[in-house]
């Protein structure tokens, strides 16, 4: 399984995906080894792996990073909250490293990797119906639940075990 | 021999503004002082019921870090494992001020609505140290 064509591109693409965002969306239809790159950002990898994994900036759009960063004191019912320095710092690397797709059908920044269509169809074949409410997993944005090298951001088959 | 050895140690870690649980302790009671001029010192029972039940909020401190603080805990929101909270079984735990503050401002926010008071966080950190 592979990621959309966009991700492997951030760099090149992020002028014409801002430029277009919301409409620009691809099928993973080219199947090659496409891999989320490891990134190295301290304040990111510190702050951001608190409470849940430190999620690959590629998975969103820089629309839907700014938002989130906005609201860090209110953040899925938790308090999240940075120094403003820190938080425009973590900010600039989530951009740069940003994805595409990401906008929900009424034209919002969507907030969560998870109701991209990405992951969604990444991860409906081969997954029972019933999964995402185990309670070994909790919550689909528990990724590491599965991804059990998601921490060092490795989401190889190799590493993939699905709890029962 | 040894005490040079701790003696270089404590100069490191003041340099990088390392503590040690006693060190916030000390600095708990400071404040609680001058929050309350009746401040008598810290109960770890009083931590340990502050710890285990909520305060008119949905999560107590034991829905994230177990109900036993050497126990490795799980966010509950997230899932994701804690290390235990008792300094006893995680000793990088209370040597950190920034982490320290940041962690009871967002924590006490979401179990009590507010911040907490030095008396309630000097009473948590007895009863995290009393648990060997
Ligand atoms: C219930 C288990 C489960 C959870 C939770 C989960 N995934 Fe997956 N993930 C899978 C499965 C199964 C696949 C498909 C693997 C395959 O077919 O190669 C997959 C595939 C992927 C791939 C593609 C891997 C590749 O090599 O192309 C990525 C990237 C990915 N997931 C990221 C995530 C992220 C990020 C999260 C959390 C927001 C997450 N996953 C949560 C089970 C899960
Ligand atoms: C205080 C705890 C906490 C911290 C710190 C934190 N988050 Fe979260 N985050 C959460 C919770 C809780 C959720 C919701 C998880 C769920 O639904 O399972 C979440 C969800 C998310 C999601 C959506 C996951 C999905 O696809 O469903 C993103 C993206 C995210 N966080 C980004 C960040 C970033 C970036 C940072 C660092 C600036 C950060 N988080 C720091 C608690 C936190
Ligand atoms: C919603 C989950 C959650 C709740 C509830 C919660 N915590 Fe935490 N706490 C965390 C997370 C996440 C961290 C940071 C990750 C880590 O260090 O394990 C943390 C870290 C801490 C730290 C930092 C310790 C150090 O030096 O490393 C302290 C102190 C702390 N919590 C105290 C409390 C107290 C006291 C309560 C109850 C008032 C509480 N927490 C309730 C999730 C929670």
């Amino acid at each position: 399984m592979s990621l959309p064509y966009w991700s492997r591109w951030p760099v090149l693409l992020s002028g014409v995906l801002l430029a277009t965002a919301g409409a620009a969306f691809a099928d993973d239809d080219d199947d090659d080894n496409a891999r989320i790159r490891p990134l190295n950002h301290a304040a990111w990898r510190q702050e951001c792996s608190t409470c849940h994994i430190a999620y690959p900036p590629q998975l969103l759009p820089a629309v839907s990073w700014r938002a989130i960063m906005k609201g860090l004191d209110q953040h899925f019912g938790t308090d999240a909250s940075l120094d403003p320095q820190q938080q425009a710092d973590i900010l600039r690397f989530l951009e740069a490293n940003a994805g595409g797709e990401g906008r929900s059908r009424r034209g919002e920044p969507l907030l969560r990797i998870t109701e991209t269509r990405w992951f969604v169809h990444e991860h409906s074949e081969e997954l029972p119906k019933d999964i995402w409410s185990r309670p070994s997993i909790k919550s689909a944005a528990n990724c590491n639940a599965c991804h059990t090298a998601a921490e060092r951001d490795d989401y190889s088959e190799h590493t993939l075990r699905i709890p029962k | 021999m040894r005490f040079a050895f701790i003696t270089v140690l404590l100069v490191l870690s003041f340099s990088t503004h390392a503590e040690t649980p006693a060190d916030f302790q000390k600095q708990f009671a400071a404040q609680a002082q001058q929050e309350n001029p009746a401040f008598t010192g810290f109960s770890a029972e009083q931590g340990q019921r502050f710890y285990a039940n909520t305060h008119g909020k949905e999560w107590s401190c034991a829905s994230c870090h177990s109900q036993n603080p050497k126990a490795i805990g799980q966010h509950i929101a997230t899932g994701k494992t804690l290390a235990p909270l008792a300094p006893a079984a995680s000793p990088e735990r209370f040597t950190r001020p920034d982490k320290v503050e940041k962690w009871f401002k967002r924590n006490c926010n979401e179990v009590l609505g507010r911040a907490c008071t030095a008396q309630e966080k000097g009473d948590v950190l007895s009863y995290l140290l009393s648990v060997r």
